[in-house]
């Protein structure tokens, strides 16, 4: 039986060199709630885990001139006690904090969510929405691409084998802007996704959306940015019409499957349902931001 | 002695003291089946069919034999091949045949799951990996999952020699039929002729599981001189024994089994799957064996009870009285017969006092794990079919539909479908309960559905043993056979307490091990608090006799002038002398000098079990966009006889409510195209979890059960038999749409709101 071998280095140099002279399968560990759960369960067998949790700069939450950086393996609970960004970003915070349970939120981190690249990761839609930015290291040095592109496909990201993510940044935010995220489970919690929708806007002063980003989960083999939905909002309040608007652009925008959670007419339908809900929480959210 | 009727009298019965086990579950101390471990042992690991129906052609084992610390694999062949007998030591019928194929695959798999080979290695990574290394041989054999399907001619037969019993004439052609069964009272023809509204329909339920936390374990030694032992967590340690016994032709005498705390069973821990496996494992390597499923092989591979698809049909009066019933019930069995459809057939329409009424019933096999007991077995799923048709049927008469049930409700001497006569019931008292209840008037909001429904389980009593024994110090020892899973320590250190007139916490309960009490059927059938109960309250007073006996001799007075009050002998009258009172105490320290030790043991055969009726109250609000149920609002009124610790009573209720929440909502069986269970895991098998649920309202009924010291009635399985349908029909009115099949999960309630338009 082959050894599985396990590395917490102190600089990001060190991790990389570890990622890049690796045999076998090398797996970065942020929080573990997805990759040891997957080891336990037979479904994944690697050969070295490099845990980031000591690495400077992968903990924590900075604000400059508005825009926030917040490292890769921040856990939700640390997320959900910052008021500062629930304050810019209610949206990005609610959506990590709907991960798993109390003890889940000890641990889980943005960067798992994304690179573990489940199509129905909570927090994905909500960082796409908030046009969020990951920055990531690798041999070649450290280089900036926005979260939208990070997920290929159902398990598969565009990271290099000897790539990882440090850190993630949100945009400054204009005056009267907000976010909102909603996830559909048949439950009250404890659940995964049947489909998750974010929803990020811009108002001006009359409450006339002039920004908006729409990004849905677990509706297609990745997390989809809805452009037409986004358009749907901007230059209109949110009257009945655009409301009906936005809920057909979703729709239009899904591509799923019929599986043990949900079946492709139910998830489409949905959809739909989340994008017009959570429009309105950020817009109401919006305009409280005078 | 008789406390019937005077509850005023009772000092310990019907009061609520700190359960005597929840010291040790909470602070994580209580031992499980799991947490058992012996020096040597080894892990147990079981190879399961990934094919839900294919012939073994070969089972080779030789390259995981050659694997280092790999010390003994076992197949079918390792085990004796059990002939055809029917046995009931569990909570249903039972054939040792097939429970040995099901506990070790002969011939053939049935269903994905299903056990080929067992090995025991040193570690768990070994064994593990060792699974790997055992080549099966299959020859696939196409398969059939849907009750329905599996009755069509043509089916895939997974027994070719299984032909429908009770059908005349006999079959000419084997089918996955296994059994008819028939009840039949009056002339239902005539019956609907006199209706003036029939309401008729077909209503499906799908398989779910029992969902207990603790998944089975089993650590078993085989000695040198062949006497084995077993520890294990189970409803009924006799029962492991007697199966054990049997499935490996071991004289009963040489095997103990010793009982665990038990993390949960509701019926699913009436039979046996690791236990044989560990100790032929053992025997055959000479070392302890440890087995635990994880949670996937819980939900492959033990029973859960079956889906089901009925079609009811119900006639009455415009004035509400029901002429006529008639009902088939199609119940999946899994891989081997004895799915609960004769009781679900009986209990379905037990309620109701009914001249005209026919009911048949169909257990089917098909390739799924081989059902097993599930809290008031069938009851549940019929009475879904039953009581949701009662329910349209007063929404069509426009009438109240806890009226409509009082119009035809049964009572004491309504005669049964089935044939028996009831004794005093609470069914009537139920109902009015409910009726007065606060919540049955509250106002809805929009979106918002109430709905009601009534359930009744027989309740069984049985063969119990119990022993009580004064200790040197005054305090006491009882030891009963039944394993606790519903607080039946307390409630018989309660009820030997308010026989020997002393506090509880004088008295200590145990479950003692199959060597060290008579034997005692399992924990099921709501029988416990009743039979063992009933076996302790005699032992009690076997040994208050014995302790009058006592102190007629220290008194030197006879026997009959002595009398036994608030835990101390008192003269009977000013004529039998004038002495003090002597505590339990006083004559527990001179039990050496009055004739030795001061006990008994007493073993019964208990009848005249009450049968148990609730009522359920519900209120639902549905998200018309996306079919999201919220439980608003749920009462429980049950008659309980009469509640020894009314705490424990209300948490069988409340629990029992939950489960069937979750089974009337989102639990269910989801198989893929290729036979296979798709939701092998919490995640996906939705059980309710707390923040689903209101509090539930638990009301206790008492209307005494007169043939026992305390008139109690069992109540752990009653309190599951309404929810499905009080369930069911809150959404039918919430969203407008008379709903048929469970779970009622957002995806179909969403189709159904979408399909009405
Ligand atoms: C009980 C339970 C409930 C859950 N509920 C939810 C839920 O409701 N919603 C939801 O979305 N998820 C849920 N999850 C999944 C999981 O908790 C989340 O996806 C979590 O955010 C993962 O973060 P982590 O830090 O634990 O990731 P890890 O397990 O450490 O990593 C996950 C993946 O990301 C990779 N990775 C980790 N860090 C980096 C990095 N810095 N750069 C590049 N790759 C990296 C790892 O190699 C691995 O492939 C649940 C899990 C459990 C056990």
């Amino acid at each position: 039986m082959s050894a599985l071998s396990y590395a917490a280095p102190s600089t990001v140099q060190d991790a990389i060199g570890l990622l890049s002279g690796a045999k076998g399968i090398a797996k970065v560990m942020s929080g573990g709630t997805d990759l040891l759960v997957q080891m336990k369960m037979g479904r994944l067998k690697a050969d070295l885990i490099v845990d980031t949790k000591k690495l400077p700069g992968i903990f924590g939450i900075t604000e400059s001139a508005g825009v926030f950086t917040i490292g890769a393996a921040t856990s939700g609970a640390q997320l959900g006690e910052h008021e500062g960004l629930k304050a810019a970003w209610p949206g990005v915070v609610e959506a990590a904090n709907l991960i798993g349970s109390t003890q889940v939120q000890g641990r889980a981190s943005l960067a798992g969510n994304l690179c573990n690249a489940s199509p129905a990761a909570d927090s994905v839609p909500a960082m796409i929405a908030a046009g969020a930015v990951a920055v990531i290291v690798g041999p070649n040095g450290q280089r900036e691409a926005p979260v939208e592109t990070i997920v290929v496909g159902p398990g598969r990201t565009s990271l290099a084998k000897d790539e990882f993510i440090l850190q993630f940044r949100l945009p400054a935010r204009p005056a009267r802007s907000s976010d909102a995220y909603l996830r559909f489970i048949p439950r009250t919690e404890m659940d995964i996704a049947v489909v998750g929708c974010g929803v990020s806007v811009t108002l001006d002063a009359q409450g006339v959306c002039t920004a908006a980003r729409v990004a849905l989960g677990a509706v297609a083999p990745t997390q989809v940015l809805v452009t037409a939905a986004a358009n749907a909002l901007i230059g209109h309040t949110l009257d009945t019409a655009t409301l009906a608007a936005v809920d057909a652009a979703a729709r239009a925008a899904c591509n799923p499957i019929t599986d043990k959670r949900g079946t492709i007419d139910f998830r489409i339908k949905i959809a739909g349902v989340l994008a017009r809900r959570a429009a309105k929480i950020a817009y109401d959210r919006a305009g409280a931001r005078a | 002695m008789t406390y019937v009727g005077n509850k005023a009298d009772l000092k310990v019965v019907g009061t609520r003291p700190v359960r005597p086990d929840g010291v040790d579950k909470v602070t994580g101390r209580a031992t499980f089946g799991a947490d058992f471990n012996l020096p040597g042992q080894l892990v147990g690991k079981v190879l399961r069919s990934p094919h839900p129906h294919a012939r073994i052609i070969k089972i080779d084992a030789s390259r995981a034999l050659a694997l280092t610390g790999v010390k003994a694999v076992i197949s079918a062949e390792d085990l004796p091949n059990i002939a055809s007998e029917e046995a009931f030591v569990g909570e249903g019928p039972m054939n040792f045949r097939d429970l040995s194929r099901n506990c070790m695959a002969r011939d053939k798999v049935l269903y994905e799951g299903h056990a080929v080979a067992a090995l025991a290695a040193t570690t768990e990574a070994i064994a593990n990996a060792a699974l790997a290394l055992i080549d099966v041989t299959y020859e696939v054999l196409p398969f059939v999952i849907d009750v329905n399907e599996a009755m069509q001619p043509g089916a895939p037969l997974l027994d070719d020699n299984m032909y429908t019993a009770n059908v005349e004439p006999k079959p000419t052609a084997p089918s996955n039929i296994a059994k008819r069964v028939h009840f039949k009272k009056g002339d239902v023809a005539a019956g609907f002729a006199k209706a003036d509204v029939i309401v008729s329909g077909t209503y499906n339920t799908e398989a779910v599981h029992q969902a207990y936390i603790e998944p089975h374990a089993a650590l078993a030694t085989a000695n040198a001189d062949g006497q084995c032992t077993i520890w294990a967590s189970s409803q009924g340690h006799f029962m492991i024994r007697a199966y054990v016994a049997k499935l490996l032709g071991i004289e009963i005498a040489n095997l103990r089994v010793i009982p665990a705390e038990i993390g949960g069973g509701f019926g699913g821990k009436t039979v046996v799957y690791l236990e044989p496996l560990a100790l032929a494992l053992a025997q055959k390597s000479g070392r302890p064996v440890k087995m635990v499923m994880s949670r996937e092989e819980v939900f492959r591979a033990s029973g859960p009870t079956s889906g089901a698809s009925m079609d009811v049909k119900i006639g009455a009066t415009k004035d509400g009285i029901i002429t006529a019933i008639s009902s088939e019930m199609r119940f999946q069995a899994g891989a081997f017969p004895g799915s609960p459809v004769q009781p679900a057939c009986m209990c379905a329409f037990a309620m109701y006092d009914l001249e005209n009424v026919e009911v048949t019933g169909y257990d089917v096999i098909s390739n799924r794990p081989k059902v097993a007991a599930y809290r008031a077995p069938g009851a549940p799923i019929g009475s879904f079919a039953s009581e949701s048709a009662i329910d349209e049927l007063a929404d069509k008469l426009g009438m109240d539909p806890i009226v409509l049930r009082q119009k035809n409700a049964v009572n004491q001497g309504s005669k049964t479908h089935y044939g028996v006569t009831f004794p005093e019931i609470g069914y009537e008292q139920v109902l009015a309960a409910t009726k007065a209840h606060p919540h049955w008037s509250a106002p809805l909001g929009p979106n918002q559905g109430r709905g009601v429904a009534t359930g009744f389980w027989f309740n069984i009593g049985g063969e119990s043993s119990a022993a009580v024994h004064i200790n040197e110090d005054g305090s006491v020892s009882v030891a009963t056979g039944s394993p606790d899973i519903g607080g039946s320590r307390a409630s018989m250190a309660m009820m030997a307490a308010e026989v020997l007139g002393i506090p509880v916490d004088n008295v200590r309960a145990i479950v003692a091990d199959t060597a060290s009490i008579g034997f005692t059927h399992v924990t099921g059938g709501s029988r416990v608090t009743y039979a063992t109960g009933m076996a302790t309250v005699q032992a009690a007073q076997n040994v208050v006799a014995d302790l009058k006996k006592r102190a007629a001799m220290i008194w030197d007075i006879s026997p009959d002038a002595v009398d036994w009050k608030d835990g101390e002998a008192v003269p009977a009258g000013a004529n039998a002398g004038g002495f003090d009172p002597l505590p339990l105490a006083a004559i527990a320290l001179k039990a050496g000098r009055t004739g030795g030790p001061i006990g008994s043991e007493v073993s019964v055969n208990a009848q005249g079990a009450g049968p148990g009726f609730g009522a359920h109250i519900c209120d639902v609000e549905v998200d018309p966009e996306t079919g999201y149920v919220t439980v608003l609002r749920y009462t429980a009124v049950q008659d309980v006889g009469r509640a020894i610790h009314p705490s424990y009573v209300e948490g069988q209720i409340q629990g029992g409510a939950v489960q069937g929440i979750g089974w009337a909502l989102n639990e269910e069986y989801i198989y893929n195209a290729k036979g296979s269970m798709d939701n092998a895991g919490f995640l996906d098998y939705r059980v309710p979890v707390a923040s689903d649920l209101p509090m539930i309202d638990a009301v206790l009924v008492e209307v005494p059960n007169p043939r026992h010291p305390f008139g109690l009635r069992g109540v752990g399985e009653v309190p599951i038999v309404p929810p499905l349908a009080a369930v069911a029909n809150a959404v039918s009115h919430a969203i407008g749409i008379r709903m048929h099949d469970l779970p009622l999960s957002p995806p179909t309630i969403c189709a159904a709101i979408d399909a009405k338009g």
